[in-house]
């Protein structure tokens, strides 16, 4: 790696960069400078405490230390997942749904391609692990929150059609089948959209930094197809598995639609 | 067939209520708007959760799945949906009788949803319910959105194909009049409970 270094002052000349447009919208009275530099602050303090553990966790790797690190990484995208919900499932179903469907496709796929592609030694090397499992979290949980929001809400938009269909003797899953349908394309829309774009619209953004930290960039590309594919198998299985078992929990045993089981979020 | 019996059905504001609807029988319920007739009928239909318990012929409400009791005890609410885009795949076979015999023709299996009036709805939806074989009928003022002429000619066609395929039917109405020509029994919902009214003066 051949990575010019980049000094903390050089951070400082691009931050006054966002500064001069917080001024700007500040002077224009668009409201949005407060909540702009709130944010650019956030990304500086949030990255640089994590580069801090990713030093120390690189430092030390042992097993238990990426486990708590994913662990973390997965309570946290869980609750990020309801916070995005107008209307979630009463009783912390929500987070349930999200978390575990999460864990079971994020950390499978990246547990997958760590043993059968990438092959680090040893295979849980925070290095590979921690990013690559970032990257899966990250597009899932988009992923999820957009399908359990659309199918949440269609639910309660569509309660009519829905149980029309239960009174004429519809199963629960006939019932609501093209709620599911939409919620699983609304979940996957984006992810689809940036494999379709890749390279001829946009560069996508791990590339990038590998190419701008030194990568050459015929590996960085093998690397952006590898975790292109991995985040779509890890998306699409966490947003099936969330929207299937949130249906599910949208009737109960008598195949009822329980509509009162979802509150404002 | 069999007749559709309700047992201690507690459901709102209603309690208790007992209720024997013979094969081929119109019973109608009637009462305030908000005193529970389309909830007693959600409640036998069992699309939301009561008390007590119904039963058809044999078989109990719970004692099969639920869209199976549905299958048998078909409910036709006030205000129909539709999802698919044309009349036609609605229905789950061709329906060119009762389709004639309401004012429609076979064309009208292909109109767009979208462009129905409410009262087309309304006698479209009780084709599409009767298009899946139903073995008992929960009607929700089924002529509510309907002119007299029309409600009479709706009438003309579902009494006689009641009493033919001997299905149990309540039947929630407002009028007077048509509760006269159509029930079997007529029942005032009061408070918590049913109350008999006579049907022929």
């Amino acid at each position: 790696m051949n990575a010019i270094e980049l000094s903390w002052w050089q951070l400082v000349l691009a931050s006054s960069l966002v500064v001069a447009l917080a001024a700007c919208t500040h002077f224009a009275r668009l409201g949005l400078g407060r909540s702009l530099l709130v944010a650019a602050a956030r990304t500086a303090i949030q990255l640089a405490l994590i580069g801090l553990v990713l030093e120390a966790l690189f430092a030390v790797g042992s097993l238990h230390w990426v486990a708590l690190m994913g662990i973390a990484m997965l309570l946290l995208s869980g609750r990020e997942v309801v916070a995005r919900q107008k209307y979630r499932l009463r009783g912390g179903w929500s987070f349930a749904i999200g978390t575990v469907s999460m864990f079971i496709s994020a950390f499978s796929v990246t547990v997958l391609t760590l043993l059968a592609v990438i092959d680090p030694h040893p295979w849980y090397d925070p290095r590979y692990a921690i990013p690559l499992l970032g990257m899966l979290l990250g597009n899932t949980m988009t992923g999820v929150s957009l399908g359990l929001d659309r199918l949440t809400e269609s639910a309660r938009r569509s309660r009519d059609i829905i149980e029309n269909r239960l009174m004429l003797g519809e199963t629960w899953a006939d019932a609501c089948s093209d709620f599911r349908r939409e919620a699983m394309r609304a979940g996957l829309m984006p992810i689809i959209n940036s494999m379709a774009a890749a390279g001829i619209v946009s560069l996508p953004g791990m590339m990038t930094g590998q190419i701008l930290a030194g990568s050459p960039p015929a590996l960085a590309v093998k690397y952006q197809i590898l975790v292109m594919f991995t985040i779509a198998a890890g998306t699409g299985f966490g947003t099936f598995a969330a929207v299937a078992t949130c249906a599910r929990r949208l009737f109960d045993d008598r195949e009822r639609l329980r509509v009162d089981r979802l509150t404002a979020g | 067939m069999a007749g559709l019996t309700l047992e201690r059905i507690a459901v709102g504001a209603l309690k208790d209520i007992h209720l024997d609807v013979a094969p081929g029988e119109i019973v109608c319920l009637s009462g305030p708007s908000g005193s529970g007739k389309s909830r007693l009928l959600r409640a036998v239909s069992d699309l939301e959760p009561h008390g007590g318990t119904a039963r058809l012929g044999g078989v109990e409400q719970g004692a099969v799945a639920g869209h199976r009791w549905r299958r048998s005890v078909m409910m036709v609410p006030a205000e129909s949906a539709w999802w698919f885009d044309s009349v036609g795949e609605h229905l789950h076979k061709p329906m060119p009788e009762a389709l004639e015999a309401l004012g429609f023709s076979d064309e009208t299996a292909s109109w767009s949803v979208s462009r129905l009036s409410s009262g087309e709805k309304q006698r479209l939806a009780l084709v599409r319910t009767l298009s899946r074989e139903p073995r008992a009928l929960l009607l929700d003022e089924p002529t509510a959105n309907l002119d007299e002429t029309t409600t009479r000619r709706l009438e003309d066609w579902l009494l006689p194909l009641i009493r033919k395929r001997r299905l149990p039917v309540l039947w929630v109405a407002h009028g007077g009049e048509q509760i006269r020509r159509l029930a079997g029994r007529h029942f005032r919902i009061e408070g918590a409970r049913l109350v008999e009214e006579p049907v022929r003066t």
